[in-house]
């Protein structure tokens, strides 16, 4: 390469792979593009439809219902005194996202195959920009949330405070597993008809239409290993009040972590070869 | 040397192909296959990028393994506009989409100072829903504009592509001239360093198509890198100082744009619809004549390649005549591309057809009228013929090509019929259908 003068903008394309996690440099010069395609998420979604963005409300919203009559009065599943609806809706909230996030991201490369064949930009745009774009619909059933609680006159305490932290949890999960499935799905197409039922099964997971103190005291930290159940329990003592529960969201921040970092390892050590197996 | 833009340096790119496998003959079998094929399919999937070491060596006889690229080496000074060219399967896509990042090469590496946007499609990225501002938005940070140049550029975009009224309107009530005219607007504003194109001026009507090449000239002209595929070998010529021929994933010539566009056609490796022989002693022909070009022309004189249906096409034969006194008889005939012949046409300019030549340079032109040929390739055969029979001064088969268009706009022979029109020839005949209220049909 002597006579090559070193720039910044020099680009070497060989056989090798690199070792780093993420390029930030090449993100950073793609960040108007990530901006266009997250909006672009955004606002294709409601496109053509009579209720536009109100069916970021009216789905969750649906799902509250339903359980709510069939768990909370059918099947009378104990709560730990919180009014069922209350106690759904603060964690159906945040589950809606992580799902529809992570079904998106999992799926972003083989819905972007047409590009992915065509243009070159960073791959790990595509799991990510679902990530994101889905934050606007959480951000508008946050409305809900809102009324539930005015509605059963509940006092936001100092708890609210550990909300971000939550909400990032919120999102690592789903981009770790993201990265992880949209690698895979790309060369076995058999990961999309898995999502569909992984996705209802995995509800049960996490004590989203039951309480995580129903869960026997000698498999709790097993468990606890589950990041989901770190979102959904951290969630409900952030927003209703009360003791946080802490042996459960520090094993699911440090499973997040592990799920994100070995999602974004693998991402990068197969983008290489996703055009050439589409 | 501190002015290369690109260095490609033993670039190769292996495909695994898919061989057919083994179907179980019998029903036994055919159920132990299928128990065992989940893990067969997943060695097949891992193996589509997986390549032993014994696989990629020389000795390798398997027929599974496609070399697309095989060390292919050259470099690409700035400002270089350079004409890729080659059949259809000779690496052409793969050495683009390789150096555009696309696929990772298997071996070899490719350096490349500046930022480079490719244009292996245009409209990539564009999403029906979104309307025409938002797409060229879109698509300009698609192919790597910052927001703040598309912003700067809109206006100019807005203009070449002629859809300011349609400018908030979805993308997908456009017709499809439309969204070829804005994907190629906001193509050709970007301003890398480098630029990749393929196919492209493939798109459009001729009059848009003109306004690329116009545009493409600039981009060479502003001292911008260019990478170009084409099957367009006029516009090779015209756009690139410099070309590259591959074959069969090998680099096979590198030099000036006209002499390896001509090596190509002369190889018989393509056709293109102008071939020249610049060179008086390797053109066919003998002492008394000599072949200098053969054209397929359209009424303003200029070089077509997809002539439209309705139009006359002109086949123009250029030779010079270095022995007087012989009498010569320029001669085309036309095959379409399942090689039926369609017809052969002699000069019929009497002042020459009984006459011998004076020495110079001749060029005759035979006009096929509009609406006679069909859809299609058409391949034409040039020779030059004397009153004796059988023989020939000069004979070049399949000099030319062009591909026959028809546009669709309801005034050829297809009228509005969409659906298949077969035939060697499609001459739009006088129809008149006469109804008789008074004549009733015969029933039963």
């Amino acid at each position: 390469m002597a006579e090559m003068t070193q720039s910044e903008n020099v680009t070497v394309i060989s056989a090798e792979r690199g070792w780093t996690l993420f390029d930030f440099a090449e993100l950073r010069a793609y960040r108007d593009l990530f901006y266009f395609l997250v909006w672009r998420d955004i606002k294709v979604l409601y496109a053509q439809t009579v209720l536009g963005f109100a069916w970021a409300i009216l789905n969750p919203a649906v799902q509250i219902v339903v359980f709510s009559v069939i768990f909370g009065r059918v099947a009378n599943v104990g709560t730990d005194g919180v009014p069922y609806v209350l106690f759904s809706t603060v964690a159906i909230i945040p589950w809606t996202y992580m799902s529809d996030s992570m079904t998106a991201a999992s799926q972003s490369l083989v819905a972007g195959k047409q590009m992915l064949g065509k243009i070159y930009f960073p791959r790990i745009l595509y799991p990510l920009t679902p990530i994101l774009a889905k934050l606007v619909d959480f951000g508008i059933s946050l409305v809900i949330v809102v009324i539930v609680m005015v509605y059963y006159q509940v006092v936001p305490t100092w708890n609210l405070l550990l909300l971000p932290l939550l909400i990032l949890v919120m999102m690592l999960v789903p981009t770790g597993i993201g990265m992880w499935l949209a690698a895979l799905a790309i060369r076995y197409r058999d990961i999309r008809f898995a999502m569909t039922y992984v996705i209802k099964l995995l509800i049960y997971s996490a004590p989203i239409l039951y309480t995580a103190s129903s869960i026997p005291e000698n498999i709790r930290f097993w468990y606890s290993l589950n990041p989901i159940v770190a979102v959904i329990e951290g969630f409900r003592a952030s927003l209703l009040g009360g003791e946080i529960p802490w042996e459960f969201i520090v094993p699911g921040l440090v499973t997040s972590v592990i799920v994100f970092l070995s999602g974004a390892a693998y991402f990068r050590r197969m983008e290489r070869v996703f055009v050439d197996v589409i | 040397m501190n002015d290369l833009a690109i260095k490609v340096e033993g670039v190769s790119k292996v495909y695994r192909i898919g061989l057919r496998d083994q179907a179980g003959d019998s029903i036994g079998k055919a159920a132990i296959d299928f128990v065992k094929s989940p893990v067969k399919n997943y060695r097949k999937y891992r193996s589509l990028y997986r390549f032993t070491r014994e696989e990629l060596s020389d000795a390798y006889a398997g027929d599974d393994i496609l070399w697309a690229l095989r060390d292919v080496s050259f470099d690409v000074a700035q400002g270089d506009v350079i004409g890729i060219i080659g059949v259809n399967g000779a690496g052409k896509s793969t050495l683009l989409k390789v150096i555009s990042r696309i696929t990772p090469p298997t071996a070899g590496r490719i350096t490349i100072r500046g930022r480079v946007s490719s244009l292996l499609e245009v409209g990539t990225g564009f999403h029906p829903e979104l309307t025409g501002r938002e797409n060229v938005y879109l698509n300009g940070t698609i192919l790597g504009m910052r927001k703040a140049e598309v912003d700067r550029k809109f206006d100019e975009i807005v203009d070449f592509a002629a859809i300011t009224k349609f400018l908030d309107t979805p993308v997908k009530r456009y017709s499809m001239g439309m969204r070829v005219r804005l994907a190629f607007a906001v193509a050709a504003h970007l301003e890398p360093e480098i630029l990749i194109i393929d196919e492209v001026l493939a798109v459009g009507d001729a009059e848009f198509q003109k306004k690329c090449l116009s545009k493409m000239e600039d981009v060479g002209k502003e001292g911008r890198t260019v990478l170009f595929v084409s099957h367009n070998m006029a516009a090779i010529t015209r756009l690139c100082q410099r070309g590259i021929l591959l074959s069969a994933g090998q680099l096979v010539m590198d030099g000036e744009a006209h002499e390896i566009v001509s090596a190509y056609l002369t190889h018989g490796l393509g056709t293109a619809a102008a071939r020249e022989w610049p060179d008086t002693a390797d053109a066919p022909g003998d002492d008394v004549v000599r072949l200098r070009a053969v054209r397929a022309i359209d009424e303003q004189g200029e070089v077509t390649e997809g002539p439209d249906i309705r139009k006359p096409v002109g086949l123009q034969i250029e030779y010079d005549v270095l022995r007087a006194g012989e009498i010569i008889m320029p001669y085309f005939s036309l095959n379409n591309d399942e090689g039926v012949m369609l017809f052969s046409t002699i000069d019929q300019d009497m002042r020459w057809h009984s006459t011998p030549r004076p020495v110079g340079r001749y060029v005759s032109t035979a006009w096929i009228p509009g609406n006679l040929l069909s859809e299609g390739m058409v391949y034409v055969t040039a020779a030059m013929r004397t009153p004796v029979r059988k023989h020939r001064r000069f004979y070049v088969g399949d000099a030319i090509a062009f591909n026959v268009v028809d546009r669709m706009e309801g005034d050829s022979a297809r009228g509005t019929w969409a659906g298949r029109l077969i035939g060697a020839v499609r001459p739009k005949l006088e129809w008149a259908t006469v109804y008789d209220a008074e004549n009733e049909a015969p029933r039963g």
